[in-house]
């Protein structure tokens, strides 16, 4: 092969290693940190994994909210109207539009029990902003969501 | 009547950019009545903008809540300045807003014509105009801001968002869009160059200061961004590597790889097709962004309301862009070859590691902003969290550090290894040093975080030694340019790798007179008054820290909005240039106690002030004498002596 053939070829396969490397880390990266969203019919028919890092939804049922006193913990319930409906437990600073009756993301572990162990959660940014997992939900859940 | 004027200087613009695009772009030679023709419709596109925007300003200050967006915008009890402010506080302003600044770009480069060849010139202001014809019709079919609400026009507006009511977002849009639509001129003169079949040294030369500026504007929008986030979201994070983030980080990426490439472009005729390509990448990637943040295809804290129609045209005109764009370069960029060569020790080498990694750096992230569509495809719905991000930026950022570190020690060329050893020795031992001490000073030690300061201290030390070896005096502005940057990227650097690791944040149950531990300061919560604001009423809970003798008092509020009901977070923060102490109300409790978040946050300024010192480093790499001297040598031909090379 001639030098300028050679060089080409040294490069090509560099770039093609380079390439497949980063590809296969970023693939592997993303297997790992990715947070799967389970409406709360998923959740409680058991199609949403127990014990891994997911993102669930759900409307904030009324009168659901219970704080454990002396602490910051915090229960509710998340519904989507239609007789699905989980426990989620909390620890922390809720969102400053978190009310009963509006749409909610949280993130956290599925616990064995059924009951949602949430490290954050997430509430609509403004009035016109929701998150499209909610926007889905909204549309096919019967008495509609918070809008 | 104001409004529909204004709506009638928008089309008229789009006229005057039809009519540029097709001047400038068409072939035959290039009179000089020709070039007084698209100078003066240029300027006049950014007349009518400007125009445009003011009366929009006007409809603002003056509650003319018969115009839609006003109406949906604003609200008799705002103060003045965040009326002005909320002319770009919602999407079709920010968007006038945005042709305006591209309209500003043009005519800065009207005012250099006499630096550029007629033809090239011709070119360039063509492609712009080409490109804001786009803008202007997105404008005009999508995104009308004079819309009327006659008969049906509302007693008051519903208000701007509450999270816009704030001096970071006066400042950030602007300064952004300076920068997203500044990519657009580096864009214009690459594409000008392949269809004028010369890719130079000259045509590198030209960019450069374009491409420079623009990054800097883009660098300090990001910075203003990251700042607003921490004090006016009011949980004091400072980057979520949310997608609207992303957008504005994919181009920065790119603009940071162009501008290092350009060098090497223009010193040594190296990475010629390469950096053609990143200069297509830069303004495309800007697109992509405005696409992201405008089409609400992907879930982000702060995007702009849905609308399918406006992501179908921002995704088509993206389509036209680089397929446009790309089809001439394969068709062009091809002969465009040059055999350079370069030694591993030299400055070639370590633009190449710069712009690998940099480029990396945008794949991973063009890749977790844009994997959630795919999922969507497929029916999951998924989000991709910071790990994702981090995993892959804190070992590619000290890959970066490192190499940075040397490239004062280095020529273009080759350089001699034990020159380079020996140049290195001092400033890596002192790196050295502050790494180990740094593992003393953390807590939690991390390997990562000693390892970011020591290469932190070393690209300081490596700096400083080569600036004294040159001479302070002799050292040429874009030199300085050079080193502010570099400087400024290792601030950055030691702020983000402190700043996230060693913060302490609790969340505390808070009842009147207790008394919280946060690092070496007592934190003692004295009770909540109420307050009130121009436009909201607030709950202000009052906290005294004290740490040794100093003590000082701190005020966040809880606030309610009086036009739309929205509550808000402002946090309390006592800024220091080594660490802020940050606290923030979450929601009352049972009997006078709060929910309380506090934060101490150490160097996180570092984080925003290293980055303004590399946007400063920018400007100053504009300011150097040789883009100067081009305009000069046009005017006097006869006095032209040969430009003595500069160093960077």
């Amino acid at each position: 092969m001639n030098p300028v053939r050679k060089r080409r070829l040294y490069l090509a396969v560099f770039l093609l290693v380079a390439v497949s490397g980063t590809t296969a880390a970023l693939m592997v990266a993303l297997e790992q940190n990715i947070n799967m969203f389970y409406p709360p019919d998923q959740v409680v028919s058991g199609e949403a994994p127990v014990a891994r890092q997911i993102r669930a939804g759900g409307m904030v049922a009324e009168g659901s909210v219970v704080r454990i006193p002396d602490s910051l913990q915090v229960e509710f319930v998340l519904t989507d109207y239609n007789g699905a409906d989980f426990t989620v437990r909390y620890e922390g600073i809720l969102p400053d539009l978190f009310r009963e009756g509006q749409g909610i993301l949280v993130q956290g572990q599925l616990q064995a029990d059924g009951t949602f162990a949430a490290h954050e959660v997430l509430a609509k940014h403004d009035e016109n902003y929701m998150p499209p997992e909610l926007v889905h939900m909204a549309e096919t859940s019967s008495p509609g969501g918070s809008q | 009547m104001l409004p529909e004027f204004g709506q009638f200087c928008i089309a008229l613009a789009f006229g005057l950019a039809l009519a540029t695009a097709v001047t400038g772009l068409a072939g035959g030679s290039v009179s000089a009545l020709r070039l007084r023709g698209i100078s003066s419709m240029v300027v006049g596109q950014f007349v009518f903008c400007a125009t445009a925007f003011v009366i929009l300003i006007s409809a603002f200050v003056q509650d003319d809540f018969s115009v839609e967006y006003v109406a949906g915008h604003s609200n008799s009890l705002l103060p003045w300045y965040y009326k002005i402010s909320a002319t770009w506080g919602g999407h079709e302003g920010s968007f006038l807003l945005w042709t305006l600044t591209m309209t500003a770009w043009m005519v800065a480069v009207v005012v250099r014509r006499g630096n550029y060849p007629e033809r090239l010139f011709s070119r360039v202001a063509g492609i712009l105009s080409l490109v804001n014809l786009g803008f202007l019709a997105f404008l005009i079919f999508t995104s009308n801001p004079f819309t009327r609400l006659i008969p049906m026009t509302p007693a008051d507006g519903a208000d701007l968002n509450p999270l816009l009511q704030d001096f970071g977002l006066i400042v950030h849009p602007p300064m952004l869009y300076a920068g997203y639509v500044g990519l657009a001129v580096p864009f214009a003169f690459a594409i000008a160059a392949l269809l004028e079949n010369r890719v130079d040294a000259a045509w590198a030369r030209w960019s450069r200061p374009w491409s420079n500026a623009a990054w800097a504007f883009l660098t300090v929008g990001i910075a203003l961004g990251s700042w607003w986030a921490y004090y006016e979201l009011g949980w004091g994070g400072w980057w979520f590597w949310d997608p609207s983030e992303n957008a504005s980080f994919m181009p920065w990426l790119a603009a940071t790889a162009l501008i290092h490439s350009l060098a090497a472009t223009e010193k040594r005729g190296a990475f010629k097709s390469w950096t053609l390509l990143l200069a297509i990448a830069g303004f495309s990637l800007s697109l992509l962004g405005g696409f992201i943040i405008r089409s609400g295809v992907i879930t982000s804290v702060h995007a702009f309301a849905v609308d399918p129609q406006r992501g179908m045209f921002i995704l088509i005109f993206l389509g036209v862009v680089v397929g446009c764009s790309l089809v001439l370069y394969a068709i062009r960029a091809g002969q465009e070859r040059a055999v350079v060569r370069y030694g591993f020790l030299s400055r070639e080498f370590f633009m190449l590691i710069n712009n690998v990694v940099l480029v990396v750096a945008l794949a991973v992230v063009i890749w977790g902003t844009l994997a959630p569509i795919g999922y969507q495809l497929r029916g999951d719905h998924i989000s991709i969290g910071p790990p994702f991000f981090d995993a892959f930026f804190v070992p590619l950022m000290l890959v970066l550090a490192a190499a940075l570190a040397v490239v004062p020690l280095l020529n273009w060329k080759r350089t001699d290894v034990v020159r380079t050893a020996r140049g290195a020795a001092v400033p890596l031992g002192l790196g050295i040093v502050i790494g180990l001490a740094g593992w003393y000073v953390t807590d939690p030690k991390l390997a990562s975080v000693s390892v970011a300061l020591g290469l932190a201290a070393w690209i300081v030390f490596s700096h400083a030694r080569d600036l004294i070896q040159r001479g302070i005096r002799k050292v040429p502005v874009a030199y300085w340019g050079m080193t502010l940057g570099h400087l400024g990227f290792a601030m950055s650097l030691t702020g983000v790798a402190v700043t996230a690791t060693q913060s302490i944040e609790h969340d505390v149950r808070m009842a009147p007179q207790e008394v919280e531990q946060l690092g070496d300061a007592e934190v003692r919560f004295l009770g909540v008054t109420e307050v009130r604001g121009p436009n909201y009423v607030a709950q202000q809970g009052i906290f005294v820290v004290t740490e040794g003798e100093s003590s000082f008092e701190l005020r966040p509020e809880k606030r309610r909005y009086l036009a739309g009901g929205s509550i808000m977070t402002e946090a309390g923060i006592e800024p220091g240039f080594l660490s802020d102490t940050y606290i923030s109300l979450g929601e009352p409790l049972e009997g006078d106690a709060w929910a309380v978040r506090l934060h101490y946050k150490p160097l996180v300024r570092w984080v925003w002030i290293g980055a303004l010192f590399m946007a400063l480093g920018g400007i100053v790499a504009v300011m150097d004498v040789r883009y100067r001297r081009l305009r000069q040598r046009q005017k006097h031909p006869a006095a032209e002596k040969p430009a003595k090379e500069a160093m960077a």
